[in-house]
């Protein structure tokens, strides 16, 4: 036992949620228990906090790494470390069937990566750590041989847009920003992430915050900015304690606070918790908040780049989008530049979601076509169902059918098909989603999170989704379709911020698309894709009764009639089609049609 | 002065104005609900759009600062159709009940959907469910009126300075409440009644009375403090029912309290409205003209000063009366009487 033994677990969100802590304290307890008896074994043994490995969907997933040999395992729980010690640690012999398979590196091969490039490699709690993959030589280098006007040039020319979902070019909004006389300049780091299904600017927080607060000195040595702010949502614990570990280790060392390498620069960084409103992560509504306010969105103009918070030349920039900023500095424009497609330089990470095999954290060359990210790195659809649609860019975005399978995923592909990148989300739907029923979820969303600001959002949104609702309830009339385009156009174009402005973007592409749903829902009451119970009747098939009686005490208004270990059967004059029958039958009797 | 198109009409402005108030000096109409211009511009109710060539999408007017050579429409069919729809969401969620409404005929909202001759919504859905709140001695709440144009908030915030109430919730359920949905606890000035652009807040005072509309109006001076604000008496049946002030005049329209709610004296039985005289000792008072009241204190004032000189005499002006008012007594008690014992109410 003189090898070097280095085991990494994965303790991103999605690990701990899996039992990632478990899986620790189970390798302590086993290397213990195991004639890892004394010592000196023992120090040769550590036990990283590593970042997320974006692969969610197989963890605990846990890295062995004997004298150099890397070996991934997927789906790791407590009960299994004894064997991996035994067989691996000790025995030198990989437990072969939990390896990860082919499609774990087909998803990693697949992929190129700028932000995501250090997580799971590095702790992010360390800054040692960061320090060892060239952490806050972009700092260094930008502060100390370039000036604030080069570090925009190089911004500008590596074509570098806001991740956050506007896809405004980065470089040309810090020149903007520069520009304005200012006895003071702020740089905030939007953190706010809050659609459905994301987990981007989560992930990066978690598991390389350095990369983030790097990015922020250098944004502001670029406009000016002695004070940043990183509004983050108090939902994202995990990421505020890391962003604070990171934020004291960056002071002690001296790259945060006064006179940074050596020069005239100051500059510190405070954290702001956000309380959970969705519209915070608009930008207007994210300042208001700092000041104190109520997250409520300002009308632009004035752009934050000129009057933003207190009324001072702001800057705002999502987490990934900061997070490029220090590759870019080190590496120049041009290669950054070098990737991604004509107009969408770069990567995008993506939250891949819904109905597909590798759930996870993705980082794509902007451009990469759909198909390749669903069927390639996503593995494709799980259970061999047929793909329907992909929901790109939060709720506010749109529905993506097949026939654009091969569109190039950039901020002008989505767009040119009535989504939108957004923040990156993307959540593949199956046959077995309604196209009604998902625009009805995320306008519950949308309007759940309007600010109450502005009549069209607050109203309008409201009226949709009590359209949608009754469409799916089987009481659509003739002329709804038509009444839901006007009303999401008029929402559209009149609402104050991006919310209400975006929020008709998934009725607006579900009828554009899938409209043949719309009219099934209303002129044959029928739900093709048989979700919306309202539109179903539910039987019991008699072939298939055990007559376990399971349906019949599920049943709530006594529909379901039978003797036990009889067929049973549903009175469709009684039932009210919850569907809870079918949920209970183990023996899929329950049918629904 | 910055010169701009606004409805292919050449317009002057001065630097700093914003698109709404060009337009205004230009005497070009655009419907507005959330907008005061004694207030910070808020762009709530989106009415005020207006398209700006080279904008890709339409922006609210009073918050676009007009810029030279700006090129502005505030009129088409697609703008006209996006404020129909917003009036038509408005109207959605109200109780339409302007028969029994305090505010009809003085209503923003009313006056819109006349304009826009709006007379079913093509939206029927759910409305928000409030109650009447008045456990205050003058403010009326019907919430499920409210329009959330924020000018109760604003008017609150910044020129009042108080800061009694905010917004709470979120979405369709959004509403303007006191901290925590308690009472309303303030100063009761009722600046934000004199704001709201529906009858979402009146006067408690003001219930089954006659309406605005019809009523004779007379303008004066407040008469209780020395600050002298216009206001407009409004009567009915030569009984004064309610108080407003014009935003034209030198108090931009704001009241305190006793100016806008106090005014019930001016009817009451008990006001005094001739001088009063005790002719004897024990007796009671009894009506007298004002010669006979003014001959009875002259003489009773030179009497006093005979027999024990002009400084027995004193005298107490009011906070009430004006800067010119209280020099003329200061005057009468120097000058008249010969003394200098004289002082003021609010000194104690």
């Amino acid at each position: 036992m003189n090898s070097e033994i280095i085991v990494n677990v994965c303790m991103g969100t999605g690990g701990i949620a899996a039992g990632a802590e478990m899986v620790m304290t189970a390798f302590k307890e086993e290397f213990e228990a195991a004639g890892v008896k004394n010592a000196r074994i023992e120090e040769r043994c550590r036990l990283h906090k590593v970042g997320c490995r974006g692969f969610c969907a197989r963890d605990v997933l846990v890295d062995i790494n004997v004298d150099g040999e890397v070996s991934t395992y997927q789906y790791i729980q407590p009960e299994m470390v004894k064997r991996l010690i035994q067989d691996h640690v000790i025995g030198k012999q990989p437990v072969t069937e939990w390896l990860v398979g082919d499609d774990y590196h087909v998803f990693h091969d697949n992929q190129t990566k700028i932000v995501l490039a250090d997580l799971g490699k590095i702790n992010p709690e360390s800054i040692d750590d960061y320090l060892g993959v060239g952490g806050y030589t972009a700092a260094k280098k930008a502060l100390t041989t370039m000036t604030p006007a080069e570090v925009i040039v190089t911004v500008k020319n590596s074509g570098l847009r806001g991740r956050g979902g506007g896809g405004f070019p980065t470089g040309l909004k810090w020149s903007l920003c520069a520009a304005n006389e200012a006895d003071q300049r702020y740089v905030i780091c939007n953190a706010d992430e809050g659609d459905p299904g994301a987990f981007m600017d989560r992930s990066v927080v978690e598991g390389n915050p350095h990369a983030v607060i790097e990015g922020m000195i250098v944004t502001a040595y670029a406009i000016g900015a002695s004070i940043g702010y990183v509004y983050i949502r108090a939902e994202y614990p995990l990421a505020v304690d890391r962003l604070r570990i990171a934020i004291a280790a960056a002071r002690e060392r001296g790259y945060l606070g006064k006179k940074l390498f050596g020069g005239q620069f100051d500059f510190d960084v405070k954290i702001k918790l956000g309380a959970g409103a969705f519209v915070c992560g608009e930008e207007t509504a994210l300042i208001a908040s700092i000041e104190g306010e109520r997250g409520m969105p300002r009308a632009k103009p004035p752009f934050p780049a000129n009057k933003g918070l207190w009324g001072k030349p702001t800057i705002i920039n999502n987490v990934e989008t900061l997070a490029n900023i220090p590759p870019i500095i080190n590496k120049g424009a041009e290669w950054f530049a070098s990737i991604g497609s004509e107009k969408s330089k770069g990567t995008k990470v993506i939250a891949l979601t819904g109905k597909i095999r590798n759930t996870g954290l993705i980082e794509i060359p902007m451009g990469m076509p759909l198909n390749d990210i669903i069927f390639k790195i996503g593995g494709g659809i799980e259970g061999d169902k047929l793909f329907k649609a992909v929901q790109t860019g939060g709720p506010s975005g749109g529905c993506i059918p097949q026939q654009y399978i091969d569109l190039p995923v950039d901020y002008e592909g989505l767009k040119s098909v009535g989504s939108m990148m957004g923040s990156g989300g993307m959540v593949v739907l199956d046959e077995t989603d309604c196209m009604v029923n998902i625009a009805k979820f995320f306008l519950q969303f949308t309007q759940d999170e309007s600010c109450g600001k502005c009549v069209p959002c607050r109203i309008g949104t409201k009226r949709l989704l009590e359209i949608l609702t009754r469409i799916t309830e089987g009481k659509g009339k003739k002329g709804d379709i038509e009444l839901l385009q006007e009303l999401a156009e008029d929402v559209r174009d009149s609402s104050l911020c991006g919310l209400g402005m975006s929020a008709p973007n998934p009725v607006l592409s579900t009828i554009k698309y899938f409209r043949h749903e719309y009219e099934a829902h209303i002129n044959q009451k029928k739900c093709p894709a048989k979700v919306c119970n309202k539109l179903l009747t539910f039987f019991i098939r008699q072939d298939m009764c055990v007559g376990c009686g399971m349906c019949l005490k599920a049943c709530s208004v006594n529909a379901i009639t039978g003797e036990k270990k009889q067929p049973h059967h549903i009175d469709n004059t009684l039932c009210i089609q919850c569907g809870s029958c079918f949920d209970v039958c183990k023996f899929s009797a329950v049918i629904k049609d | 002065m910055i010169s701009l198109t606004i409805d292919e009409k050449k317009i002057e402005a001065p630097e700093g104005a914003t698109v709404l108030e060009a337009a205004r000096l230009a005497k070009i109409d655009i419907p507005t609900l959330c907008h005061d211009p004694r207030m910070k511009p808020h762009g709530a109710c989106r009415l005020c759009i207006v398209d700006i060539a080279g904008l890709p999408r339409p922006v609210t007017s009073c918050t676009t600062p007009a810029t030279d050579g700006m090129v502005v429409t505030t009129t088409n069919p697609r703008l006209e159709r996006l404020r129909k729809t917003t009036v038509e969401l408005l109207l959605s969620d109200h109780p339409n009940d302007c028969m029994v409404c305090i505010k009809a005929g003085d209503c923003t909202l009313q006056n819109l959907a006349y304009k826009y001759a709006i007379r079913e919504s093509r939206f029927k859905g759910a409305v928000r469910q409030h109650n009447r709140v008045d456990n205050n001695p003058f403010i009326m709440r019907e919430q499920d009126k409210c329009v959330l144009c924020g000018l109760c908030v604003r008017v609150c915030d910044e020129v009042q300075g108080v800061g009694a109430i905010g917004y709470a919730n979120r979405g369709f359920e959004s509403d303007i409440c006191p901290p925590f949905k308690n009472e309303l606890n303030c100063e009761f000035c009722g600046q934000c009644v004199s704001v709201c652009p529906t009858g979402a807040l009146s006067a408690k005072m003001w219930a089954g009375q006659p309406r605005l509309e019809g009523m004779e109006n007379t303008e004066t001076t407040c008469t209780y403090c020395g600050c002298g604000c216009n206001i407009t008496l409004h009567s009915h049946a030569n009984k004064v029912v309610r108080v407003s002030s014009r935003s034209d005049n030198h108090n931009r329209g704001w009241l305190c309290v006793k100016g806008r709610f106090g005014y019930e004296f001016i009817n009451s039985k008990d006001r005094l409205t001739t001088p009063l005289i005790r002719r004897e000792k024990g007796g009671k008072l009894e009506p007298a003209t004002w010669d006979e009241a003014l001959d009875l204190v002259v003489a009773k004032m030179s009497a006093i000063k005979e027999q024990h000189g002009a400084d027995a005499i004193g005298g107490l002006a009011s906070a009430r009366c004006t800067n010119e008012e209280n020099y003329l007594f200061q005057k009468l008690m120097r000058v008249g009487i010969g003394t200098n014992n004289v002082d003021h109410c609010a000194r104690y």
